[in-house]
Order: structure tokens, then C-alpha cells, then sequence
């Protein structure tokens, strides 16, 4: 399934070009980078701008590139394991070679869809858990004496500074047959044969929410504290009741946490590979899971970056919106 | 400066033909995107002046004073401090410094230290600068706290440690963004008296920006009034306050009340006007350039119309009549909403002269409002 | 508040902390189980922390993440303080929405997609410039930097706007040139975030895996990936010391660190009594 498509171009022209350089310097980016430099010389403000800029341009947006670059090659047995996408035939004419047998592969394969659907499927509701969870969390934290507030605020952030992968394995003596839960009611006499928790998809549910839950809770708290209360009073004085007050106002004013902290959670949760191969065991399909085996037991490169780039199409719509609620976020503190 | 004040034969340069400006704005206009903030703003102003420059928010006054820091560059027009051309001059380079709104003092530093920093900027000799320090806190009455931070200080006391840090460099222009803005009441009274007196001492040139009338005709040798990024009056606060130009001049500076009317009857050295509103004729004492059955109106002061029950002897012209709806007790004046027959409302003060009146004006009363031939202003625009 | 729903925030509250807790309550306490099944107390005893200490692979591979940690929270430091000062100080320029738009992308990016990408990269341009020789350290911090300094960047950006813009102006005003003003004004005012941030990106560090293996090559195995290969055996009870031994020095930190903060807070405040009495 190899398309070759011919693009001519004049050999002194093409040749005057290295690789990168050509995948570069097409980037308005890098152009106006370029522009700007020659003109300016070296003046402070452009070298501020420029040295994260020309960062992130490498490390970040050209690593999508060479993604989706790897993404239309051939695996090949070789170090690295996959073939070049441009060649020269005659030193004369540019060969582009597109291979679209990778997607065609992932999307043929039921294996991939089912991953796929299970990756939403699983961060779907766990993001909804988090948010049941987390809402009257932090409503209870941002209602408290200011005093209270910073502490149990920092009760909140400390599990995240202690190992995430070490809070994910904590689970697994907590949920195994003989873990902590089963030894309780075993020896309470409730239960006389221990209940299978562990690579189950409940399994994987407990540990997205217990390792994602401070991410809920921080944006929430953040704009449930900035509410001015007497907004709420306001409503009581105007005859409405406490519980109407909360959905008709802290509700919907609490709207831009609620979207931040649930793309917070579940981004990150369509491609979690920890959770799903520590708790889910073999049996759970999720995504983050399938590219990691991709990669490291079948050392399928290309397939591993088609089913990459797939997940960032299907991740494209959540990152925007977060972006946009970031961006509106930063406008409105100046 | 404070002994040619008090000279009588002392000439104010504005009114002086020859005189150099020290400051010479240049048709200067600045715009954000498609928002006009200072529109074709020139304006001169002279060595040893405090220059107040008054007008609601978003009028283009501070963006003004920001261009004469060198925060903002104008978008078209010119800038001269002192005959130089301040043009690309960035802010750490202009002798010019600020007093800002909110002070920006530096939170890590302490008050000397504050202080210190512009001239620290200029490479001054360890003593000498912390003599100017030492000199400019004690002028300021600070030099106890020379070791504390800023948050250790009272609001009165930031403020002035704000004005020792940008007097102390001994600026050509010293700029202040709403200096008493951040002060409550009684302590702005007494800060505004403080400031002038700074201003004597120190000779320097001051530009202040205040939304605050009070503020502008207290502090100011002369008053810009701006509206809409544009400069719509310059005067003395007398001139501004008792000859107003345009009637948002008329309205913007204590309160005043407007009557819209047509020339019946003009000469060299008089004019009547018909005014619908105020239902009677209303007689100006000296001519006015207007052109005939062109619409004008007349500015009366309240303070400058008399209220009583009985008719004035001479009740024919600058006289009309109504029904007393509010009246406002302020314990040096009374305030009185007298509705005339027409509908209009119109406001009168009265100092209250005597702790008992004899015959005092309550509601519902019928009252005659009538004024001299001096006290209504002309406007055109 | 209202009285009916009184019962219901604290329950609420106190169900969460449950949960967050009781986990890491319990990864402390079989740490001290002499039994080797992790969930069956067998008595107390101290053991599990000695053949911790007598593991080389787990020392050597702490030491390495510590270091990785501390050279990329450094990196990611002045990188993301950089972004922040172009996305909050520098105005409009072309490129910009890009800039912020790169800068908070990692923020919410799959691990295995950064990590993936990451490695194509570093193999693509070992082919091209033979530049970075195989993998590792220098890569592993470079992949953390890339993403941490995301991080950083939205703390210090946070505190930039907060932060009253005049005083900067107003140090230009007095006659300190631009550089002089970020480094003598703006970074002694924003230097608790930049200490956070640099905490932040540190932790970030310590904590990951799966970049970390996408990225690291032979010879730079890091302490997330030992205790992964451990750990998906089953449980351990060394893994159990170790992980106590990292809550205690957070807990101890957090603790010493908030003592501080708030004697600072408290003497702030007195100050600020002693200046309003003064005026009075």
C-alpha cells in the first residue's frame, strides 16, 4: 500500500537545502524568527522572545512533526526501525514516499477502535467522577475560614508532590484479593470469598480519580473563591432558596473551573498508561496502553506514531477548548 | 517663585507673549488600534508651574502624562522638554520622573533604599546620595522611618515617600498620577496644601492628573480640562470656574445651571436673550459674537442667584418664578430645587447667614429667582 | 450558611481527604510490616528499610532522577520564567498567540505522545546532525524541560499579573534601563514563585515515568522506572520503606516551609498594625 508521489525540482535548488532545514524554515515562525533577528541584531527583547521560542519550536511542535512524518513510513528491521520519506531518484527528482498502510492498519483493526472508545469511555467517566467528587470539595474548602482554607488547600496539592507512581501502587495493596479492603471484610465476616477488584475496570476508575483529583479541585476552588458571596445573598434577599440559589448562580459562575478541571482530567486520562497496566491489568484496552506496547514490545515505530496522531486528531477539540479558557484566564488577570 | 508670587508686579508667563515654554506639546496624538486616547492634543507649559491636567476617566489624560514620562510614544505630533525634542527618548532617559497613581513603591526595599534608586541610576558617590536622601527625607517629614519597608507605612506616609522618590533625582518635569487619589478625605485636604508647598520649595515643574475638580482648583496655577482626548479649556481655576468656554467646560466644574436661547435684541456692549426655559429675558451686560437667531446658552452658578418670596423691584428681565420642590440643608448653605413653571429645575445656594432666619423658605413656597447682568456666561458651543 | 445543609460540606470534605489519605496512610504503615505479604501484619519491624538502604540499583537510580530533577527545575525555571515575561510583558508581536499556544499545550499533553515524540525527535536528529550521541540524561532533562517549563510558566505568568505593572515603569522612570529593572525589581518580587516553580518542575521530574522511558538509553535508569519493573511484579514491602521515606521529607518540608510562611505572615501583619497605629 505504498502511494510515490514525483515531486520535480531542480537539482542545484533542491540540494541547497539539508532536511531539517527544509521542515523548518517553512514555519512562519521560524521565518519571522529569521526576519527578525537579521533586522534587529541581537536586541534584548528579541533574544528573550526568541530563545524559548526557538525551544519550544524544537522540542515541542517539530517532535509533531517528525510524529506524523514516522507516522507514513515503513517499519523496517534497522536501527532506526523505519524507512526515509524523501528520496532522491536520478539526484534529480524529490521522492515522497507516503505510506498509508499504518492507519490503514489502526483503522481496520478492531483492536485499535476498541482502545480507542475504551480510552474515551474510561476518561469520560472518570472525569465526571472527579468532578462529583471534587465540586463539593472544593465548595467546602472555598466556604471556610481563610485560616482553615490554606491548610486544607495544601492537604489537597500534598499527594501530588509524593510519587504519583508510588500513590497508584498504594491501590494495589488496598484492592488486591488479599489487600487491605478484602482482609477487612473477610475477617468482619461480610464477605466469605474476596471480591475481585483489581484488574477491573473499577480498578482503574478508583486510581484515575485519586491521581487526577487535586486537578479538579484546584481550578474549581480557584474561581469558587474568587465568587463574591454577596452574590448569594443577593438571591436569598431576593426570595430565592439556598439550593436554587447554588444551581440558578455558583453554578454557572463556577463554569470556567468546571471546563478547565475537566480537560485538566481527562486529556491526560485518554492516554494514561500507568494506571490501566498497573490496576487494569492485561485485559483493559486503552490507548495510552496500546501505543507503549506498540513501541516497546513489537518496536512498531510507525504504527506507534499513526496511532499518536490519532490520538491528538481525537484530543484536538479538548486541548483547544482548555487553551481557550487558559488564554481568557491569563487576559483577565492583567 | 514665592517671592515673585507675592510681587505685585509679578506677570504670569502665559500671559506673556515672549515668554519660552517648558514644555511645549505639539499636536500630539495617540492612538490604540482604531481608539483615538489623545487627539490632537498642544499645550504649553511654563518653568515653575503646577500644571493640572482635569477630566473624567478615559478622557486621554493619563495617556498624556505617560507620553511625557515616555511610557507611550505619540502616535503623530511632538513633545519639547526644555527645547529638546523628546522623541525616542526612552523613560530611564528623560529628565522627567512620576509620581504613580498607586505609588509602585518597591516592596522588597526600604524607604531609603526606595529613595535612593534613581540616584543610585546615576552613579552618584556613596555620601552623596544618601545626603540628597537623608536632605529629601527630612523635607518630607519621613526621616524616622528611613528603615522600614513600605507595607511597615500608612497610606499618607507612602505617598509621601512616593513624591521624595521622584523629587529627589530634581527632575526638569515631575509628573503625578492622581497623587491624593488613595487618601481619605481630611488627609488629602491637608496633603493638597502640602504638595503646593513642595512645589514652591523645590521650584520644580509639576503636571497633575486628577478627575477630582476640588483637587485641580486647589492645587493648580492653571487647569486643563479634557474631554474625549481633547484639550477643551486651559485657564487659571478662576478662569475656568467663572468663564467657561463650552458648556461641558460649564457643566464639568461645580455645577451650573443651562438655558437654551436666541438672541431678541444685541448691541456693542449689551445683549437680550429669549430663553423658552427659564421663561423670562435674560440680560447680559457686554456684547457677544454670535451670529443672530443662532442657537446659545447661558450658564448661571447657583450661588449667583438670589432666591426670595417677595418679587425684585426690577422683576422684567433676569427674573422668573417657580415652586420651591427640595431643599437641601448643608450647614454653610442651603440648597433649593425651584421648579419654574416650564418644567425646568433649577438649582440656588444660599449661605446660610444667620443661625436663625427670620423668614425662611420651605416647600411648596412660590419664590422669585433673579440675577445681575455680570453673572449668566454665554456659551456657543 | 444555611442550617439544614450544614452537616453536608464538612462530610463532604472529610470523605475526600479520606480518600486522598488513607492510601498513603497505609503505604506508610505496611512499610513497617515485618511480614513480607505487604497487606498481612506480621509485627512491627524496621528491616524493609535496611535492605532499602543495601539496594545500589535503587540508591544509584534516586541519585540519578535527583540530579535529572535539579538540572531540569533549573533549566525549566529560567525557560518558563522567559515565556511568562514574553507572554505578560512584552506586548503584541507577531507570533505570539503561537508562543502561549506551545507553552500551555504540555500542560494537559499525553504522557506517551510527549514521550514518543520526544524520542522521534532525538533519533531524527542523531540521523541528521549526529547530535545527541544515544540517549540519556541530556535527553531526559531536555524532554522535562520541554514540559515543566509549562509549568513554570503559568505559576510566574500568574504572579506577573498580579503583579502592579508601575513598578516597573516606575524604576525605568528613575532611571534603570530595562534589564536592570527585571533583575534588581521584578525578580526579587517574583522570586517565592520562581522557588515554587522550581519545586514544581523538580517534583515533575522525580515523579516520571513514561518520558522518562521513552527518552532515557542505556546506563540512565531513573527511580520511576525501577520502581515500575519492581512494582509490576507486585507489591514489594522495600517499595513500601521507599515510598515512606519520600512522604516523610515532603511532609517535612511542607511543614517547615509553612512554619516559615506563616511567622512571615504574622510579623507582615503586626507590622502592618504598628503602621496603622502610628497614623492614628
Amino acid at each position: 500500500m505504498t502511494r510515490i508521489a514525483y515531486v520535480p525540482l531542480g537539482h542545484r535548488l533542491a540540494h541547497m537545502f539539508e532536511p531539517l532545514a527544509r521542515q523548518l524554515v517553512r514555519l512562519p515562525p521560524v521565518r519571522w524568527l529569521l526576519t527578525q533577528v537579521s533586522r534587529l541584531g541581537f536586541s534584548g527583547k528579541s533574544l528573550v522572545i526568541s530563545v524559548p521560542y526557538v525551544w519550544l519550536l524544537l522540542f515541542f511542535l517539530v517532535p509533531f512533526v517528525i510524529v506524523l512524518k514516522i507516522s507514513f513510513a515503513e517499519q523496517v528491521v534497522a536501527q532506526p526501525p523505519y524507512t526515509a520519506l524523501l528520496g532522491w531518484v536520478d539526484e534529480k527528482f524529490l521522492t515522497l514516499k507516503l505510506n498509508i498502510a499504518n492507519y490503514l492498519f489502526i483503522v481496520r483493526d478492531s483492536l485499535y477502535w476498541k482502545a480507542y472508545l475504551n480510552s474515551m469511555k474510561v476518561a469520560a467517566i472518570s472525569t465526571l467522577l472527579c468532578l462529583l467528587v471534587g465540586y463539593p470539595m472544593a465548595y467546602g474548602i472555598a466556604r471556610t475560614s481563610p485560616a482553615w482554607r490554606n491548610v486544607l488547600l495544601m492537604l489537597v496539592i500534598l499527594p501530588f508532590w509524593t510519587s504519583f507512581l508510588l500513590r497508584v501502587y498504594a491501590w494495589i495493596g488496598i484492592l488486591k484479593n488479599n489487600g487491605i479492603i478484602n482482609n477487612i471484610l473477610m475477617s468482619l465476616g461480610i464477605i466469605d470469598s474476596p471480591i475481585v477488584m483489581m484488574q477491573t475496570p473499577f480498578a482503574v476508575y478508583v486510581g484515575i480519580v485519586y491521581s487526577y483529583l487535586p486537578f479538579m479541585v484546584m481550578p474549581l476552588y480557584a474561581t469558587l473563591e474568587k465568587m463574591d458571596l454577596t452574590l448569594l445573598e443577593a438571591a436569598y434577599d431576593l426570595g430565592c432558596r439556598p439550593f436554587k440559589a447554588f444551581l440558578r448562580i455558583t453554578l454557572p459562575l463556577s463554569i470556567p473551573g468546571i471546563v478547565a478541571g475537566c480537560m485538566l482530567v481527562f486529556i491526560p486520562a485518554v492516554g494514561e498508561f500507568v494506571i490501566p497496566e498497573l490496576l487494569g491489568g492485561p485485559n483493559t484496552l486503552m490507548i495510552g496502553k496500546v501505543l507503549w506496547d506498540e513501541f516497546f514490545s513489537n518496536r512498531a515505530w510507525p504504527v506507534a506514531s499513526a496511532v499518536a496522531i490519532a490520538i491528538l486528531l481525537l484530543l484536538v477539540i479538548p486541548i483547544m477548548i482548555f487553551q481557550h479558557y487558559q488564554a481568557r484566564d491569563a487576559e483577565a488577570g492583567r | 517663585m514665592n517671592e515673585a508670587r507675592r510681587n505685585d508686579k509679578y506677570v504670569p508667563p502665559w500671559t506673556d507673549p515672549k515668554a519660552e515654554p517648558y514644555v511645549r506639546i505639539e499636536k500630539v496624538t495617540k492612538k490604540f488600534g482604531d481608539f483615538v486616547a489623545v487627539d490632537d492634543v498642544s499645550l504649553n507649559i511654563y518653568k515653575n508651574e503646577l500644571f493640572c491636567l482635569l477630566g473624567g476617566s478615559g478622557c486621554g489624560k493619563s495617556t498624556l502624562l505617560r507620553m511625557l514620562a515616555g511610557f507611550e510614544q505619540p502616535t503623530s505630533g511632538s513633545i519639547y522638554l526644555d527645547g529638546v525634542d523628546m522623541a525616542g527618548i526612552p523613560p530611564y532617559n528623560r529628565p522627567v520622573n512620576m509620581m504613580f497613581q498607586s505609588y509602585a513603591l518597591f516592596p522588597h526595599m526600604s524607604v531609603e533604599d526606595n529613595v535612593a534608586f534613581g540616584l543610585k541610576q546615576e552613579r552618584l558617590a556613596k555620601n552623596e546620595v544618601s545626603k540628597r536622601v537623608n536632605d529629601m527625607l527630612g523635607l518630607v517629614q519621613l526621616a524616622q522611618f528611613a528603615k522600614r519597608k513600605p507595607h511597615q507605612l500608612s497610606g499618607g506616609q507612602r505617598q509621601r515617600v512616593a513624591l521624595a522618590r521622584a523629587l529627589v533625582k530634581q527632575p526638569k518635569l515631575l509628573l503625578l498620577d492622581e497623587p491624593l487619589g488613595a487618601l481619605d478625605k481630611k488627609l488629602r485636604e491637608q496633603t493638597q496644601f502640602e504638595l503646593v508647598n513642595l512645589q514652591d520649595r523645590t521650584g520644580v515643574t509639576f503636571v497633575v492628573v486628577t478627575h477630582d475638580q476640588e483637587e485641580a482648583m486647589t492645587l493648580a496655577s492653571r487647569i486643563g480640562v479634557m474631554n474625549q482626548g481633547r484639550i477643551v479649556q486651559v485657564g487659571t481655576p478662576t478662569e475656568i470656574y467663572e468663564f467657561p468656554t463650552t458648556r461641558f467646560v460649564a457643566d464639568f466644574i461645580g455645577s451650573v445651571n443651562m438655558f437654551e436661547g436666541r438672541i431678541v435684541d444685541e448691541d456693542n456692549d449689551f445683549v437680550r436673550i429669549g430663553a423658552e426655559d427659564a421663561r423670562c429675558t435674560i440680560f447680559i451686560n457686554h456684547g457677544v459674537a454670535a451670529a443672530p437667531n443662532s442657537t446659545l446658552w447661558v450658564a448661571i452658578r447657583p450661588e449667583k442667584v438670589n432666591i426670595s418670596r417677595e418679587p425684585p423691584p426690577d422683576a422684567s428681565e433676569n427674573c422668573t418664578t417657580g415652586i420651591v420642590q427640595d431643599i437641601a440643608y448643608m450647614g454653610d448653605v442651603s440648597i433649593f430645587n425651584v421648579k419654574l413653571d416650564g418644567g425646568k429645575v433649577v438649582k440656588v445656594t444660599q449661605p446660610n447667614l444667620f443661625r436663625h432666619a427670620e423668614e425662611t423658605i420651605t416647600w411648596e413656597d412660590r419664590v422669585y429667582l433673579h440675577w445681575h447682568p455680570a453673572s449668566g456666561v454665554v456659551l456657543l458651543q | 450558611m444555611n442550617q439544614k445543609r450544614s452537616w453536608f460540606l464538612p462530610a463532604c470534605l472529610i470523605a475526600g481527604f479520606a480518600f486522598l489519605y488513607v492510601p498513603i496512610l497505609s503505604l506508610v504503615i505496611f512499610s513497617f510490616n515485618a511480614s513480607k505479604l505487604v497487606t498481612v501484619w506480621g509485627g512491627f519491624s524496621a528491616k524493609w528499610y535496611a535492605e532499602l538502604l543495601g539496594n545500589s540499583q535503587i540508591l544509584d537510580a534516586a541519585w540519578l532522577s535527583v540530579r535529572i530533577a535539579a538540572i531540569n527545575a533549573s533549566l525549566a525555571v529560567v525557560l518558563g520564567t522567559m515565556v511568562a515575561l514574553v507572554l505578560t510583558r512584552l506586548g503584541p508581536f507577531r507570533g505570539r498567540a503561537l508562543l502561549s499556544g506551545m507553552a500551555t499545550a504540555p500542560l494537559v499533553m499525553p504522557e506517551v505522545i510527549t514521550g514518543l515524540s520526544m524520542l522521534l525527535l532525538f533519533v531524527s536528529l542523531e540521523q541528521w546532525f549526529g547530535w545527541p550521541q544515544g540517549r540519556g540524561v541530556t535527553t531526559i532533562v531536555i524532554a522535562h524541560a520541554t514540559f515543566s517549563l509549562a509549568y513554570v510558566a503559568v505559576i510566574v505568568q500568574s504572579r506577573l499579573t498580579q503583579l502592579d505593572e508601575s513598578i516597573e515603569e516606575a524604576a525605568l522612570d528613575l532611571g534603570a534601563r530595562p534589564a536592570k529593572v527585571f533583575f534588581v525589581i521584578t525578580l526579587p518580587i517574583i522570586a517565592p514563585a520562581l522557588i515554587s516553580g522550581w519545586l514544581l518542575a523538580f517534583t515533575l521530574s522525580l515523579d516520571d515515568l513514561v518520558i522518562a522511558s521513552f527518552t532515557s538509553g542505556p546506563g540512565s535508569t531513573t527511580l520511576p522506572m525501577v520502581i515500575f519493573s519492581k512494582v509490576r511484579l507486585g507489591v514489594s514491602p522495600e517499595i513500601n520503606a521507599l515510598a515512606t521515606i519520600l512522604i516523610a521529607i515532603v511532609a517535612i518540608a511542607v511543614v517547615v516551609a509553612g512554619y516559615f510562611m506563616k511567622r512571615q505572615e504574622s510579623m507582615r501583619q503586626r507590622d502592618i498594625q504598628r503602621a496603622i497605629a502610628a497614623n492614628q
